[in-house]
């Protein structure tokens, strides 16, 4: 069959494609038993083929929804196609949600089936079954565990995998027949968005948009079947979604698996993909990782890297993009990037990297500039669920750490009087599952969707330059701006600092919680012999409590700088007694802090500081990653940090 | 479930093992059936580890006879039981401290590499094959033992609880039918507890190995063991089911103490 590219608008059709052009060149990799195992696309076509064989003859049904749960594995990501192709839609889910979070979604959405990684999931799904009307079997891929659990409505992997393999030609045709309804129009996947605002939506996605958005970014990184990339990410994410099946599909790429939720690290060194995608909270652990590793060499080394690092940040960025640098500068940079930058890179696994994106939040330009004085080739992109992931990415020329690119092919962008930014775009959602009332809010009938950020076009760069969550951008009683996650991201960019949530929407000043980062303050703690039995403890140590005064001072003194965020200096701040955690719903699984929710369950803790106290004894309720519920009781103290003064332009900070 | 019918695997019979005047263990006896999770409990010195090393021949009880799969055990050192299929970890881990985690792991099969030693030496031919072999299984092991992230980390660098499922691992690695496990949670937080408690289960419905663990968290035994035995001042104090040694008056008395 001939088709052209207008024909490729649905994962069937896509596959088929890569098939027929990329047939014997990797599509899956994942480490088993210590080897890398390689799929091609023949053969994970012909896997994907037989597994929708399979469920056919289990009993699922066109338009089911199907619910997919685990870590990534190769075998999960051809569920997900075995399940469009037979007309099902796949719902992913994360793998590290609890019992509660995924009955609301499976029950939402009135999931039938569920193909699932382990016996974790199954008995998280066993444990809400009762509540889940309609639902039916599931599929588990590693039997561990499983041996004496009652194999009624429980079936293995392979065993559906041979099914479809022995069967005669009745499951063939059943499934052709399915195959050729399948259009552009059909829904491809139900994508659950994190929800920072109250329970989760489920997006709607089709065929089309998927595979339109891929294309779009395809086509503008210039990505071939010759790229490969490491899925880590939550497969519940869109931006996993979009990466690993999305452009992978699109691209005929290879997408690699990691063995296990803790090997990450050593099999990026070993795949050395040419395209790394991270949130901000990644590229900040990598980095704190690296300054802790540092922390603990040599002097000698200690000092090659504070160097060459001083030189990197110098000209680092300028000889990436190709700008005219000064020879000895030259010369410095090449000899760092061979003692320092080139093992650094290979270290973090980024010595093919072509290009790296960061999304999902804003970066601090200094974590950002950091990279790419390396000679890493990190852009900013900007997207959301709604819209397939990607709207705008930055051209390999054209890199800022303030602004998130130029529109994608066929995306046209539009900010609203409010500010808020709208778009129209071929990847843009169909619906909220059951929820017209939503769509309607978010969806507008010309096709304009209303993206909930601030931001405003960039008139030196071309950009789209992004503010704050429109409904987090505030105004202090003085008037001067309220721009939360600015200021709380110049502070999450120090190591010791994990998170941080910023008051001081219509008050007089702003004050802060902060969340100290385990291993970093923990590895300080080693090296000044502090002792501490508890996180508990140590972020309430008082020399900890020091450092991180300093911190706030220094921000305080770079918001200074710029009189437009002056106003959102911190007058107090106290270091939070337990980490923010998605099992207690204070942030995200995408870690982002639920700000509302943050606010009002500690809301003593936000009166005593504007209050003049100088500690509080606080209870928290707390939960225990298996469910069950505790109390935490601790006595915060309460810190003031010192303002400055607005400085007029080209003036130095003292 | 344990029933009736099932095989004993190994039958203690009135061991008495003395050091000098000491009296370690006096006329104990008791079995291990085949495919159970034995518990072996009792106060400090009541003579557990002692059974364990008696099982596993580093002691030689001066009376007393040791069935094994329904032949009588002539005296045996450790080297001569670990072929037979007996496998153990220790109280205090015993590893290759500054070998990594595979390479601890592999010397568990080393009773089962035979090649010739000249070849082993060259890593050639057939010891290569040999080697390819044991790998495999051993990677299957650090697999299901959820620790392929230490796979090549010096074990002396990993914190103790990954010490001790690196040693069920080499145990593993042997493919043993009987496991003796020496106070295999000794030292661990709640979580790390729990892990471990997954895995010997797991271990014991994938593998099919009968265990025979000491352990001191009674938490821990009741939840996993079929049957326990309870040793007191090297005497045999109670043999049954959790319920029953629950119950049982000796015990709650040799545990509580009673009031004289």
């Amino acid at each position: 069959m001939q088709s052209s590219d207008a024909l490729l608008d649905t994962m069937p059709n896509l596959l088929a494609r890569n098939v027929r052009e990329f047939g014997d060149s990797p599509a899956y990799r994942e480490k088993d038993l210590g080897i890398w195992q390689t799929w091609t696309w023949k053969e994970v076509s012909s896997e994907v083929m037989n597994l929708a064989k399979g469920l056919i003859n289990l009993g699922v049904k066109e338009g089911d929804h199907v619910a997919v749960i685990g870590r990534n594995r190769p075998n999960l990501y051809g569920s997900l196609l075995a399940i469009q192709h037979l007309g099902a839609v796949p719902v992913p889910l994360y793998q590290d949600a609890v019992a509660d979070e995924m009955e609301y979604i499976m029950s939402h959405c009135n999931a039938t089936f569920a193909v699932v990684g382990d016996q974790e999931q199954v008995d998280k799904i066993y444990e809400i079954s009762d509540s889940l009307k309609g639902f039916k079997d599931i599929v588990y891929v590693d039997p561990k565990g499983l041996r004496k659990y009652d194999k009624k409505k429980l079936h293995d992997f392979d065993s559906i995998l041979k099914i479809g393999e022995s069967d005669t030609g009745k499951l063939q045709s059943e499934l052709e027949n399915r195959m050729s309804k399948i259009t552009g129009d059909t829904t491809c996947v139900l994508l659950y968005t994190s929800g920072t605002t109250g329970k989760s939506k489920g997006v709607v996605q089709t065929h089309k948009a998927i595979i339109g958005a891929s294309m779009a970014a395809v086509e503008f990184d210039e990505f071939s079947n010759k790229d490969s990339i490491l899925s880590y990410l939550p497969m519940a994410w869109v931006g996993d979604y979009m990466i690993s099946v999305g452009l992978g599909m699109a691209a005929g790429g290879c997408i690699n698996c990691p063995e296990g939720p803790d090997t990450m690290q050593p099999d990026l060194r070993e795949i050395g993909p040419t395209f790394f995608f991270g949130p901000p909270s990644l590229w900040e652990r990598l980095k704190t990782s690296v300054y802790i590793r540092i922390e603990d060499a040599s002097p000698i080394k200690r000092a090659a890297f504070h160097y060459f690092m001083n030189t990197a940040s110098k000209v680092g960025k300028d000889i990436m993009e190709k700008k005219s640098v000064g020879i000895w500068d030259r010369f410095k940079y090449f000899l760092g990037n061979l003692i320092i930058f080139g093992p650094l890179k290979n270290m973090l696994g980024m010595s093919n990297v072509r290009i790296a994106y960061t999304a999902g939040e804003a970066i601090s330009s200094e974590l950002f500039d950091f990279y790419r004085s390396l000679g890493i080739n990190l852009k900013q992109l900007y997207g959301q669920t709604e819209a397939s992931v990607f709207l705008t990415m930055q051209g390999n020329d054209e890199v800022y750490s303030d602004t998130v690119g130029t529109p994608l092919k066929g995306v046209e962008l539009r900010i609203a009087e409010s500010g808020e930014v709208l778009y129209k775009a071929p990847g843009t959602f169909k619906e909220y599952y059951k929820n017209p009332k939503a769509t309607g809010e978010t969806k507008d009938k010309e096709g304009w969707v209303a993206t909930g950020d601030a931001g405003y076009m960039d008139d030196d760069t071309g950009q789209l330059r992004i503010i704050d969550r429109a409904k987090d951008v505030g105004k202090l009683k003085s008037g001067s701006l309220f721009a939360p996650k600015y200021v709380e991201n110049k502070l999450k960019f120090f190591p010791n600092i994990l998170e941080a949530v910023l008051f001081g929407d219509s008050r007089d000043h702003c004050v802060a919680f902060i969340n100290i980062d385990l291993t970093a303050v923990g590895n300080w703690a080693e090296r000044n012999n502090i002792s501490y039995a508890s996180y508990q403890e140590l972020a309430a140590h008082e020399e900890v409590g020091k450092i991180l005064k300093e911190h706030v001072e220094a921000v305080n003194m770079d918001l200074a700088k710029d009189p437009m965020m002056s106003g959102c200096q911190i007058r107090r701040f106290l270091v939070l007694h337990k980490e923010l955690d998605p099992d207690d719903g204070e942030i995200t699984r995408t870690r982002k802090v639920k700000r509302s929710f943050v606010a009002e369950k500690y809301s003593d803790l936000v009166t005593a500081l504007y209050s003049d106290k100088d500690s509080i004894e606080t209870k928290t309720e707390v939960t225990y990653e298996d469910g069950r519920k505790g109390y935490l009781q601790a006595s915060i103290k309460l810190v003031d940090a010192t303002l400055y003064q607005v400085q007029k332009h080209g003036e130095k900070a003292a | 479930m344990v029933n009736e019918t099932k095989k004993v695997m190994m039958e203690v019979k009135n061991i008495n093992l003395r050091f000098g005047g000491v009296i370690a263990i006096k006329g104990v006896s008791f079995d291990i059936q085949e495919g159970e999770i034995r518990a072996i409990i009792g106060p400090n010195g009541a003579g557990k580890s002692s059974m364990l090393n008696v099982i596993n021949g580093f002691y030689h009880p001066q009376e007393g006879e040791i069935w094994f799969n329904g032949e009588k055990r002539p005296s045996m050192e450790p080297y001569e039981v670990a072929k037979t299929g007996i496998a153990r970890t220790f109280q205090n881990i015993a590893l290759f401290k500054g070998m990594t985690t595979i390479e601890n792991v592999m010397t568990g099969r080393q009773l089962q590499m035979n090649k010739n030693f000249f070849w082993q030496m060259l890593r050639y031919g057939p010891a290569i094959e040999e080697e390819v072999k044991h790998r495999k299984r051993c990677e299957e092991i650090i697999d299901f033992l959820e620790i392929n992230n230490i796979r090549k980390t010096p074990v002396g660098s990993l914190p103790y609880g990954l010490q001790k499922r690196v040693e069920l691992a080499r145990a593993l690695a042997m493919e043993p039918e009987l496991l003796l496990l020496d106070e295999p949670m000794a030292g661990m937080n709640v979580e790390e507890k729990q892990d471990m408690s997954r895995f010997i289960v797991d271990v014991n419905e994938e593998f099919g190995t009968t265990i025979a663990l000491i352990e001191h968290d009674m938490g821990v035994v009741m939840d996993l063991a079929d049957r326990v035995v309870v040793l007191n001042y090297g005497e045999l104090l109670a043999d049954g089911t959790p319920k029953q040694i629950q119950a049982d008056q000796a015990v709650i008395d040799a545990y509580l103490g009673v009031p004289h």
